[in-house]
């Protein structure tokens, strides 16, 4: 079993999919909702302190905008532990969206950085892509030694 | 009577990542509001993102956008509108700005927008959050027009403390005091004023306060009127340039902070307050004053007399300012233009840091101290390519917005 980090890490569908494939998610999942009632997509699921933005110094500079180093206090850790990676690009709302493209930058930097395996996908746009998308991540997982 | 809670919408990207969100609530609760999120489906976000046509990458900029949409529409309802982002971040600050602009040109909605850091604290954003709720809780008293009755107002700033009199329109007492002890310093303005005017505190019909100090003074003196100077120092601006009418534009730069302000009809729309460091503000004029050893009431007519072009200041900082006013002076150039350098320095600040953030539209009306310094008059007008209006009293123009606003208690009373 490999710890998998997923991207956007608020995808339960990501999430459900690599649990399926026998593997542990590293994401914060959040439930699919059809109305957005909070400040942000991704909204976090505790309430953050300043101090969280003081801790993503750790991944990201002081000039960096506060809100990407108090995501990293969230992320950086989890990347740190990653085994093996998901990145899906431009995905939809509803299946996960992260709130802030600059830390998607960097999170793609980090990750690409810890010389692990790493499955990128561009979000399918019709149902034919979408049954390739669910096959080259399944084959992607299963090749991690994961349960098929 | 409880005042009715003022609903203010949050356009936002990051305040909670920045752990700052709590502290917006906090600011928002300490002047009866309350900030929601607009409630959005997902396909209006799809759709009020796509129909807005600025193609941003961030997820929740789309958001902010589809739901500043949704407010212009009117398929979400407000009372006024808080914009935020992350400080340094280029992609919310085309955001922010583009969206105060959408909301103020296509609704009545006041909007204030700020950029944070994790170190911003609710202190900060309260005199923001107060003057919201004041525009729009108090449209009809910031209508005002006339002042009625005896009234005083009193203006405690960083620096100064100011209180005026005023009677049927007309101003009859003024006072001015450099602000030492808040009370202290209001007692004895209060008293030049109403020496002046020839009337006691017993003749007054209504009292009001503004500045930093009008919580103290105001519960100390027993106020009817207690309102942050955005709001005030437009509604005075615009008086006493009789501009009160259409749009116009309030500047005022301060001595810890500066104001910049848009006007309509004299009810601020959008405004922004601030600076990055004394160096933008009147603490660096009487800093320059006082190092070519003349009284800062002196420095406008001189720097009148310079040439500023020649002379490199950036006052960006108030350390590197105050090192390329020495570096001026030890390379031998004059008092005038080392003034007129200064004064050019700081309008630039302020024109870059603040007025980038406004809609400038004619009348420009400087108010407050800094106003009297002719120098950085000049330089302002320069910048901004226009005949700036400084209207008479300007340096009370806290007092009198107060006292012209509080007259609206004379007549409930």
């Amino acid at each position: 079993m490999a710890e998998v980090f997923i991207y956007p890490a608020t995808s339960l569908i990501l999430s459900d999919l690599v649990a399926r494939f026998g593997h542990k998610p590293l994401g914060t999942a959040l439930s699919v909702r059809e109305r957005i009632q909070t400040a942000g997509l991704d909204s976090p699921p505790l309430e953050m302190t300043p101090d969280d933005a003081k801790k993503g110094l750790r991944w990201a500079a002081v000039e960096v905008p506060s809100g990407v180093r108090g995501r990293m206090s969230l992320f950086g850790p989890l990347i740190d532990r990653a085994e093996a990676a998901i990145i899906v690009r431009n995905p939809d709302f509803a299946f996960g969206c992260m709130g802030c493209a600059r830390t998607d930058e960097l999170v793609e930097f980090l990750v690409k950085q810890k010389k692990i395996p790493i499955l990128e996908l561009d979000y399918p746009a019709d149902e034919e892509e979408g049954i390739i998308f669910v096959r080259r991540v399944k084959e992607f997982l299963t090749g991690l030694g994961g349960s098929s | 009577m409880k005042e009715e809670t003022v609903r203010i919408a949050q356009l936002s990207c990051g305040p909670e990542y920045s752990g700052v969100q709590k502290e917006i609530y906090t600011a928002a609760e300490a002047v009866g509001a309350e900030v929601f999120f607009p409630d959005l489906s997902l396909s209006d976000i799809r759709r009020n993102f796509r129909d807005f046509g600025l193609d941003v990458k961030s997820g929740d900029l789309k958001l902010a956008i589809a739901r500043a949409v949704a407010l212009v529409e009117g398929s979400a309802e407000a009372d006024a509108v808080f914009i935020a982002s992350c400080f340094r971040c280029a992609e919310a600050a085309i955001v922010r700005n583009e969206l105060r602009r959408y909301i103020h040109e296509h609704s009545r909605l006041p909007v204030v927008s700020y950029s944070f850091t994790e170190r911003t604290t609710s202190g900060t954003l309260l005199t923001r959050m107060e003057a919201l709720t004041t525009i729009a809780r108090r449209r009809a008293l910031l209508a005002r027009e006339r002042q009625t009755g005896l009234t005083m107002g009193v203006d405690s700033g960083s620096s100064t403390t100011k209180a005026v009199i005023m009677q049927d329109n007309e101003i009859i007492g003024t006072g001015w005091r450099p602000t030492t002890e808040v009370l202290t310093s209001a007692d004895e303005v209060i008293s030049l004023a109403l020496e002046e005017a020839g009337v006691t505190r017993e003749d007054l019909d209504a009292v009001g306060t503004t500045g930093y100090g009008r919580f103290l003074i105001g519960e100390r003196i027993g106020a009817d009127l207690i309102q942050e100077e955005l709001t005030v120092n437009s509604k005075g601006a615009v008086f006493l340039a009789d501009c009160q009418h259409g749009p116009s534009t309030v500047i005022d730069i301060g001595g810890m902070d500066n104001k910049a302000i848009s006007v309509l009809d004299g009810i601020p729309g959008t405004f922004t307050m601030g600076g990055i460091c004394a160096g933008a503000s009147g603490r660096f004029l009487e800093m320059t004053a006082k190092r070519l050893g003349v009284d800062i009431t002196e420095l406008g007519p001189l720097a009148m007399k310079g040439m500023g072009e020649d002379v490199p200041m950036n006052s960006y900082c108030i350390v590197f300012g105050t090192q390329s006013l020495v570096n001026a002076l030890a390379e031998g150039h004059s008092k005038e233009n080392v003034a007129a350098a200064a004064c050019h320095s700081v309008a630039e600040q302020v024109f870059e840091q603040q007025l980038q953030e406004i809609d400038i539209k004619e009348p420009v009306v400087m108010v407050g101290g800094t106003s009297l310094i002719q120098g950085l008059v000049r330089a302002m007008g320069n910048l901004l390519q226009t005949e700036i209006v400084v209207p008479h009293h300007s340096q009370y123009i806290g007092s009198v917005g107060a006292a012209l606003l509080s007259s609206g208690f004379v007549e409930k009373s």
